[in-house]
């Protein structure tokens, strides 16, 4: 592509036009060839802000949450999220899953699933464009790049020029930032499975373990190499996000889309253009959407996998037309359904002039003012909230209340018991008979208690510790300490003349004594022969 | 390589090779997979320097670091008997009965013992200490020879009736019949008065008979009222517990020409830490006194 010269700019309107190759646009992209690199200029606008936005809070959750102190009373962490694997116990704030209490993490995996068909059905690839990770983090080293090596002019000049000090500074600058940013970002990691201030100064006094530093290394190189080298081509060849998405995409869905019906016919010389009479349309074919372009490809080729609609190009072509005075919008989020519709009122063949090379006709969407047609669709709620969106809300919001009424109603308290096979029952000097026992207590509360365990449905029946020195009666009392599982051994006897004639079942029931709390556990009762 | 075979539609040099008029085109490899391959081999040969890899015909390349599931074994066998060794000492410092008392202690005894007894104890008390015929059931409270924590120890440490150790505990009933002590019907009437002490069923006329010949002939070991005597080992008649059985039959054979268990004295083949370690597990069984 030549350079543009001043007769290119559109006189009065200020619009600056740029010599930008879509590398990855389909004619041009190979796959047998060395990456191109992009070189995105940086865009200005209300998308823009946006991003910056979820970049920040993004960023911040993400390395922030280790820190976050919550207590929980003393011997027990006081980190707020908490993955601790070594006592298999996920804290999160007042929340704490137990192991056997997984199916929440399923739960909220199952929610996540439906938010993903909710936030795609709906705003299409969101996650791509504003939060995945990989997004976020090349945003921030592109602020890395820019701040040390200027804007995208600056940026190709010193990609073309001969290596010298000044571009030996400004790289290895480049580069060193970027490899902080993943050593903090593979830093940040580890802090949410273990605790965050003590493996901070262990890290750097070297006592940490090695896995941390192994998962460190690894994050560092990841994100560095992601965020840094691979950018584009990790969402293009590696992520199978986009070939999913796209599946749950249909025409009521929202996408960055570029309006061809008012776009074309594109010119870079539309005052020229018009004055001979010739019919052209709202794109100047300035190539600002390409220039913004993280991704390499150009918007107005139409949908392709490799957008990852962060819309950016619609900040660039917002600030464009509102220097040419026209309404803004020619790149917008937009349905296919809506899309196809005003296509066809733009293709409709009413044309007054027959020598049109496109078969787009600007004027069928314009009235003689200039105003936009009444026929067509502008894209609001109605466009993509539909039936699929409420089913999804619905199919999220119930699930979402499941979850949260389980966990305000879950137990506390856990009961198991495990009857000695061998030998399943002794038969004592007296002739009486006993059953032994695992008992195993699980106070989930993050309180030491105490618990009373009696037994009932066994005539005659009286338990005890083996670790106490009780008399043998009708209750025991067990103490568990805060968020521990405590295993007794309790035996069971039942004088001679009272021994079932089969084995029989009985309960044992499990109260704590400050709550109240208490489970019911049935019990299988040997006797011989 | 001369470029010599180009595919005109392509343009692109192919590899030669045809089939059924189908050429191959002689495209490169995507880079990243070029990279990815000579990343393996290099880390193949990092492998090989740093890991036991190559197959010799009684061992291996035994590689810069050594590393072996065997010998990564030892040293953890090392280390969880190093981990242990501040307990083992403490348990063979201290006495059965302060052990006990000190619960974390007491509950790594018992579990030391209880793999201990599953290697030297249970091929004749059985896997869960519960005996069989001749074989004391361990997790009742009969006890031929005591069941604190002292007399536990001993019979473990000294056996029963162990030829090789000197202070070994040793008892032995006569053969009443074998030996014609006693004739079969006085036999017999014995033994309907030993199941009448013990209030089970019996022929009250031959019980009569039985008294006199109890009283005369076993009381001495065996108490009046048949309940035995620890100190000698003679076992308790009367209880519902009896190392052979109950029937009738069982306690005639018995008086015939009784049967004497033995057991090894572990002392001499067992450290003194793993003896109290077994004797506290036993005790814990639920019949400890």
């Amino acid at each position: 592509m030549n350079a543009i010269g001043a007769e290119n700019s559109h006189s009065g309107s200020n619009v600056e036009a740029f010599d930008v190759e879509a590398v990855n646009s389909r004619e041009n992209r190979s796959l047998y060839e060395a990456r191109k690199a992009i070189h995105p200029k940086r865009a200005k606008g209300s998308f823009r802000t946006l991003k910056w936005w979820v970049m920040a809070v993004t960023l911040g959750i993400y390395y922030l949450t280790p820190w976050i102190r919550w207590d929980r009373g003393s011997g027990l962490p006081d980190q707020a999220v908490l993955l601790d694997m070594a006592n298999r116990r996920f804290y999160f704030f007042m929340i704490d899953i137990w192991p056997h209490e997984f199916f929440y993490v399923a739960g909220m995996l199952v929610m996540a699933g439906i938010g993903l068909f909710l936030v795609t059905s709906t705003f299409g690839r969101a996650w791509c464009g504003y939060t995945c990770p990989q997004t976020v983090w090349v945003d921030l080293f592109l602020v890395v790049e820019r701040f040390f090596e200027g804007e995208r002019n600056a940026r190709i000049k010193l990609d073309a020029q001969p290596w010298n000090g000044s571009k030996i500074a400004k790289r290895s600058a480049k580069h060193i930032v970027w490899v902080l940013i993943a050593i903090a970002t593979g830093g940040a990691w580890i802090f949410y499975f273990a605790d965050a201030p003590t493996l901070f100064v262990n890290l750097f006094t070297g006592n940490a373990p090695h896995v941390a530093y192994a998962t460190v290394g690894v994050l560092t190189a990841t994100t560095y190499i992601f965020g840094g080298l691979m950018r584009e081509q990790v969402c293009t060849y590696m992520c199978p996000w986009p070939r999913i998405q796209a599946a749950m995409l249909d025409e009521h869905s929202l996408t960055v889309t570029y309006n061809d019906w008012r776009g074309e016919p594109r010119s870079r010389h539309a005052k020229r253009m018009r004055k001979e009479g010739k019919i052209v349309g709202d794109c100047v074919d300035c190539n600002a959407c390409v220039a913004v372009c993280p991704m390499g490809i150009d918007i107005r080729d139409g949908q392709q996998m490799e957008c990852i609609t962060c819309a950016l190009c619609i900040d660039a072509c917002d600030g464009v037309m509102d220097k040419l005075g026209v309404e803004r919008g020619l790149i917008s989020y937009a349905t296919l359904g809506e899309y196809n519709s005003n296509m066809a009122i733009a293709h409709a063949s009413e044309s007054t002039h027959a020598s049109t090379v496109s078969l787009i006709n600007p004027e069928n969407v314009r009235g003689k003012s200039g105003q936009l047609s009444d026929k067509l669709i502008h894209t609001s709620w109605r466009s993509f909230i539909r039936p699929r969106t409420y089913l999804y809300m619905a199919i999220y919001v119930a699930i979402g209340l499941a979850m949260l009424a389980m966990l305000a109603t879950r137990e506390r308290l856990d009961v198991h018991v495990l009857p000695d096979r061998n030998p399943l029952f002794v038969v004592l000097s007296d002739g009486s008979v006993r059953n032994g026992y695992e008992l195993k207590i699980l106070n989930m509360k993050g309180e030491q208690r105490e618990f009373e365990v009696t037994i009932h449905d066994l005539d005659g029946a009286l338990i005890w510790l083996a670790a106490g020195s009780d008399e043998p009666s009708s209750r025991v009392r067990i103490h568990v300490e805060a968020s521990k599982l405590k295993s007794s051994r309790l035996f069971v006897v039942v004088p001679k003349h009272q021994i079932p004639d089969t084995k029989a079942v009985f309960s044992l029931l499990v109260k704590a004594l400050d709550d109240s709390e208490s489970v019911t556990h049935d019990v299988q009762f040997e006797v011989p022969g | 390589m001369p470029k010599n075979d180009i595919d005109k539609v392509t343009g692109i040099e192919t590899t030669g090779h045809e089939w059924d008029g189908i050429r191959e085109l002689n495209n490169p490899l995507p880079r990243w997979w070029l990279l990815t391959f000579y990343a393996t081999i290099l880390f193949s040969i990092g492998y090989i320097i740093y890991y036991p890899a190559i197959p010799l015909i009684n061992s291996s390349t035994m590689g810069i670091s050594g590393e072996t599931n065997r010998a990564i074994l030892k040293q953890e066998m090392a280390a969880s008997r190093q981990a242990q060794q501040a307990q083992l000492v403490r348990i063979a410092a201290e006495e059965l009965q302060s052990i006990k008392a000190d619960q974390e202690l007491n509950r790594f005894a018992i579990a030391g013992g209880a793999s201990a007894f599953k290697v030297y104890c249970s091929q004749c008390h059985g896997s869960g200490a519960q005996g069989g015929a001749g074989y004391p059931n361990l997790n009742d409270d009969d006890w031929l020879w005591g069941g604190d924590l002292d007399s536990i120890y001993t019979s473990i440490k000294h056996g029963i009736r162990n030829d090789e150790d000197p202070d070994t505990r040793y008892s032995e009933m006569l053969a009443f019949g074998e030996d014609e002590i006693l004739t079969a019907d006085e036999r017999n009437q014995v033994v309907e008065y030993v199941l009448k002490l013990s209030g089970r069923e019996h022929e009250s006329a031959m019980a009569l008979e039985g008294e006199s010949i109890f009283s005369d002939n076993c009381t001495a070991c065996h108490g009046d009222k048949g309940t035995g005597d620890r100190e000698q080992g003679a076992p308790n008649l009367v209880d519902a517990i009896s190392l052979y059985g109950q029937s009738r039959d069982i306690m005639r054979a018995q008086i015939n020409n009784p049967r004497h268990g033995v057991m090894p004295a572990w002392g001499g083949r067992l450290d003194d830490e793993t003896l109290k370690q077994l004797t506290l597990y036993v005790h814990s069984l639920g019949g400890g006194e």
